[in-house]
């Protein structure tokens, strides 16, 4: 089949490639780009740990094509921390100790990421629903709950020291 | 896991994807793809060809024409959650799309798709029968509206037409005196209902005067408990309507064994959930 021009800004890059209409995003950015942060875990779009951010929202690699990302921004975990050091999600998630064996991590990250840009003072309930996507096989939940909570406190306290500068 | 080979083609308005269904023998609309991509990748479908419908910008859209809501087909569950008119018109898609999926399958799952694919474990079809909804059907013969009332024929069987597109689907407002309820039983976020249950009331005071009842995941496609609901019509709801109602609810149920339970454990989980769902409904419309 005919591989088809796409092309799509990663973390803040301009990327051109070619696919097959059958790729899937998940296997673009690991096989193609090299950029093995974004997990493959159940491939039927259950466990999260594929998750990216695309145009503003959180999605499911292994269930978008390629093809379908063309023109789009996407976001991986390898471009989450900033020029001065890790995102606050990165540094709650240490802080807390919001992992066991890593495995689901970067997708839990991902999502946290952009759920604290939905909801940025969520609930202790409104996390639990809005991180629902997203599987830990460890059962590490508990600590992945305080690392959002933490993530978010400190999101909110930057914010409110940028607005007093 | 990856699909079989397929040519993929992006349609760039309603009248682009019916003239590529025409030229494109077999072809599949791909929506938001939460369903059919990985029926793709098991290789329980293998299309040679894919219309992507997400460019088209006449298929999403919330607005209301009369007493009537019109959703676009290619609204994502979250848009049609995170509507404020949606949930000011017909509340029940919004208590209902809560428990559909997850937030990142609800970014990219439609409406549209989750109607027209015919899964009897997707949750609109139950929820489009409860509310007596209608779906604009558009093909190379032009467009025609079908009641959602018998528009699910079987697994995977609708009434649509090869080479017919789902573009709109028309809800009728919530009215004074209508109540909503839903209940849905699953084993964790994500999974399909073990059984999920719908339901619509018209109260004239303490009576029921209309009442149509949805199941979801119970037989081979969505339906409504008909001999439930002529049950209760007219009648006031005390909990003996509601056994009685319930026992014709476990008879008229159909589902497959498989991992969520027994027929027998699934018929018994649909007449619990259309209960409390009658039970909600009731107190709905009371406020």
């Amino acid at each position: 089949m005919a591989k088809q021009h796409i092309t799509f800004k990663l973390n803040g890059k301009q990327i051109e490639t070619l696919v097959e209409p059958r790729e899937l995003l998940v296997h673009t950015l690991r096989e193609n780009l090299s950029l093995t942060g974004t997990h493959i875990g159940c491939e039927s779009s259950h466990c999260g740990v594929c998750t990216v951010d695309m145009n503003g929202q959180s999605v499911k690699s292994c269930t978008v094509l390629a093809v379908q990302a063309d023109n789009a921004e996407l976001k991986t975990v390898e471009g989450l921390a900033e020029a001065d050091g890790l995102h606050e999600v990165q540094k709650a998630f240490i802080e807390e100790h919001g992992l066991q064996c890593g495995f689901c991590t970067t997708g839990m990250m991902m999502r946290a990421y952009r759920f604290l840009q939905e909801n940025p003072n969520p609930s202790e309930e409104e996390i639990r629903w809005g991180m629902s996507g997203n599987l830990c096989r460890c059962t590490g939940y508990q600590n992945i709950i305080k690392a959002v909570q933490t993530a978010a406190k400190n999101l909110q306290a930057a914010e409110k020291s940028v607005e007093h500068v | 896991m990856i699909p079989s080979e397929f040519e993929y083609h992006k349609a760039t308005s309603i009248q682009d994807a019916i003239a590529k269904l025409a030229e494109n023998d077999e072809a599949k609309i791909i929506a938001g793809g939460h369903s059919l991509l990985p029926m793709m990748k098991l290789r329980f479908a293998e299309p040679p060809c894919l219309i992507d419908i997400n460019g088209i910008d006449e298929l999403r859209g919330i607005h209301v024409e009369g007493d009537t809501l019109v959703i676009g087909a290619m609204n994502t569950e979250n848009e049609v959650l995170n509507s404020a008119l949606v949930k000011e018109k017909c509340a029940l898609l919004t208590e209902a799309i809560k428990l559909v999926a997850d937030p990142q399958v609800r970014n990219r799952g439609t409406i549209g798709g989750d109607v027209a694919h015919g899964d009897p474990g997707n949750d609109h079809p139950a929820i489009m029968l409860a509310l007596d909804a209608e779906f604009v059907l558009e093909g190379p013969d032009g467009k025609r509206t079908v009641p959602a009332n018998g528009f699910f024929l079987g697994t995977y069987w609708t009434e649509l037409e090869d080479g017919e597109l789902l573009t709109q689907i028309r809800v009728p407002v919530k009215q004074p005196h209508v109540g909503y309820g839903y209940a849905k039983l699953k084993r964790k976020t994500g999974d399909y209902a073990v059984a999920g249950s719908p339901v619509y009331v018209k109260m004239d005071g303490d009576t029921v005067a209309d009442i149509r009842i949805g199941l979801t995941n119970v037989a081979p496609c969505a339906f409504r408990a008909e001999a439930a609901e002529s049950l209760i019509r007219g009648k006031a709801i005390s909990e003996e309507l509601l056994k009685a109602a319930g026992e014709l609810i476990i008879d008229a149920c159909d589902p497959a064994e498989d991992l969520r339970g027994s027929p027998e454990y699934k018929s018994h989980m649909a007449a619990e959930m259309a209960k409390r769902a009658i039970r909600q409904a009731v107190e709905d419309a009371r406020n």
